[in-house]
């Protein structure tokens, strides 16, 4: 399991990506074993998916730097091409299909009307708020059913029933409990989050191996240490995982959210109130900036956090 | 040597979910929370038995598998050979890659309001969602899994005479197959849980997720519950049933996927 995701770090981070770097079939197909033994191959393999798409651009060392920007440009220029000349063609209305100039100029006269980074802080605040919320009961939650029985068997079935329903379902529930506004919103992105950083710390601590455990009670580890030290290193690939993959499915959730909630500020809101005016341009730089901020999260917050500390503590690698 | 665990375990669960129900039952009868807003266990059940008995239930249920069906069905009819294709000419990947790693970023849900300016409420526009929900995961565990397939097994393949036809069908189908699967599980929950937003969102007059909306302008309550019930319990229904037997039909049948319960 270790060695597998060992691989797929390397490449990751761009090593190399030929084939004989990439992670045999037969290991990755034991780790999925290990993540589908309880069937919730689901949640945890969504992990590949994330994956796959941060080694995507890897590109082999020979090629030059100028060229690899050409070869992630060049599908973009042709897109946007085509997208320019149906627009300009007026097959469809200005209004509903509006040309790449006009999407660019909402962008930046939001930008600078100070609407669009009020929307966006709104936003982002929430779902810091609300993924804060999921991190922090979902890892003692998953530590605490991980290392008790009693607890797993406690919180398991709890935890089984709820997560399989989408967590937009829950939404007109939680707005009429908790009202329109941002109270529903944060709550429902930190409830629908949390499940699977439930899921994967559980996972986790639940595959630290046994060995480990007795080696250090051996050499004197009380409970204290033996948890700082043994437990959460070796749980925090999963740990990691979990966190990754609640952050995602915050994300996806908070914008449909946003739409739902009557929220004052927010991207979702931003977007779903413009189809009143036909802004269609705003529509799809609202979509944009999305975009962007998801790609953001992924990339920059928690590549970061597993080099410096997975890495670091030689989980990986 | 598990069994008396499970049975252990089985117990406890029972007991958890029974005390669960009765702590619900308990605040919901205390008259603390407005009635319309915290109904009790039996009349959520009898909401449920009601509209599952007057078909209304089912004619919801049907239309969202309907839509769920269709697009997951376009999902896969791009994905599949897309993925293929990706994994195995280097220019497709090249100009597929980027955008895809440009889109995937995007919930689906964002979408939504875009599309219903173009298409118009109704089922377009949530078979379009669950379309684009449903994709990623499919192209890109395709696109893994031939990836992944053991170049041993091509070359033992080729050597031993194998054309490309017989060296697709009979060794990266298989050898792709636990991706394959995997990636339709994931397009599934995608698109269950896409295809609920959507029918929030593009207000059509039929669907699951129109009837907790419906339900909630109401204040029915219960009735949001039982649908909640109904949603759940179709969504675990096949990842258990259709899924797992698929998975057993073919990727454990061909022995890619060693069963290690014991």
């Amino acid at each position: 399991m270790l060695r597998s995701r060992a691989k797929r770090g390397v490449s990751k981070h761009g090593a190399a990506s030929s084939f004989e770097t990439r992670p045999s079939p037969l290991l990755r197909m034991r780790r999925r074993e290990v993540v589908d033994r309880e069937g919730f191959a689901l949640l945890s393999g969504m992990a590949d998916v994330t994956a796959n798409v941060i080694d995507a651009p890897a590109a082999p060392r020979a090629e030059s730097r100028l060229h690899v920007l050409w070869r992630n440009a060049f599908p973009f220029i042709v897109v946007f091409g085509l997208w320019e000349i149906v627009a300009r063609a007026g097959i469809f209305p200005p209004k509903l299909f509006p040309s790449l100039v006009t999407v660019a100029q909402a962008l930046v006269d939001l930008t600078i009307s100070g609407i669009l980074p009020h929307h966006v802080f709104d936003t982002v605040l929430r779902l810091l708020a609300g993924f804060f919320l999921a991190s922090v009961f979902g890892v003692a939650l998953g530590i605490l059913m991980g290392r008790s029985r009693r607890m797993e068997d406690v919180f398991l079935p709890l935890v089984s029933i709820m997560a399989p329903i989408p967590g937009l379902a829950y939404a007109p529930l939680f707005l009429l409990w908790f009202g329109l506004g941002n109270k529903s919103a944060v709550l429902l992105v930190a409830f629908v989050s949390s499940f699977s950083v439930i899921f994967n710390t559980w996972t986790g601590v639940k595959a630290v191996k046994e060995i480990w455990v007795r080696s250090a009670q051996a050499m004197g580890a009380d409970d204290r240490r033996l948890f700082i030290k043994v437990i959460i290193p070796g749980a925090l690939p999963y740990i990691l995982t979990g966190l990754r993959l609640g952050l995602a499915q915050a994300w996806r959730i908070l914008v449909g959210i946003e739409m739902l909630a009557a929220v004052p500020w927010g991207l979702g809101w931003m977007i779903f109130g413009a189809r009143e005016f036909l802004n269609t341009d705003v529509m799809l730089a609202g979509v944009v900036v999305i975009g962007v901020i998801g790609l953001a999260l992924e990339k920059l917050v928690f590549q970061k956090i597993e080099q410096y500390t997975v890495m670091r503590w030689g989980m990986l690698t | 040597m598990i069994a008396p665990d499970r049975i252990r375990s089985i117990r406890r669960a029972t007991i958890t979910l029974v005390v669960a129900a009765l702590l619900y039952e308990a605040v919901a009868r205390t008259g603390y929370f407005p009635q319309a807003l915290m109904p009790t266990l039996p009349q959520v059940g009898s909401t449920l038995l009601a509209s599952l008995l007057d078909g209304t239930m089912l004619t919801h249920a049907a239309a969202t598998m309907y839509r769920v069906m269709i697009g997951l069905g376009l999902a896969v009819a791009v994905g599949l050979p897309l993925g293929i294709l990706m994994a195995r000419w280097k220019p497709i990947e090249n100009f597929c890659m980027p955008l895809v790693s440009a889109l995937m970023p995007i919930p689906s849900l964002a979408w939504v309001p875009v599309f219903i300016l173009w298409f118009g409420l109704g089922n377009t526009v949530a078979i379009l969602i669950v379309f684009y929900a449903a994709l990623f995961p499919m192209l890109l565990n395709t696109w893994s899994g031939v990836r992944a397939v053991n170049p041993l097994w091509l070359r033992a393949a080729g050597a031993m005479g194998a054309n490309e036809r017989a060296l697709f069908w009979k060794v990266m189908v298989p050898g792709a197959s636990p991706f394959i699967i995997t990636g339709l599980r994931q397009a599934f929950l995608r698109a269950w849980i896409a295809v609920i937003g959507a029918e929030f969102l593009a207000a059509s007059d039929f669907g699951l997720g129109w009837v907790i909306f419906d339900a909630k302008e109401f204040l029915n309550t219960d009735m949001m519950l039982a649908s909640l019930v109904v949603i759940g319990g179709i969504g675990f229904l096949f990842e258990r049933l259709v899924f797992g037997s698929i998975e057993k039909a073919t990727v454990q049948r061909w022995g890619m996927v060693r069963t290690v319960k014991g």
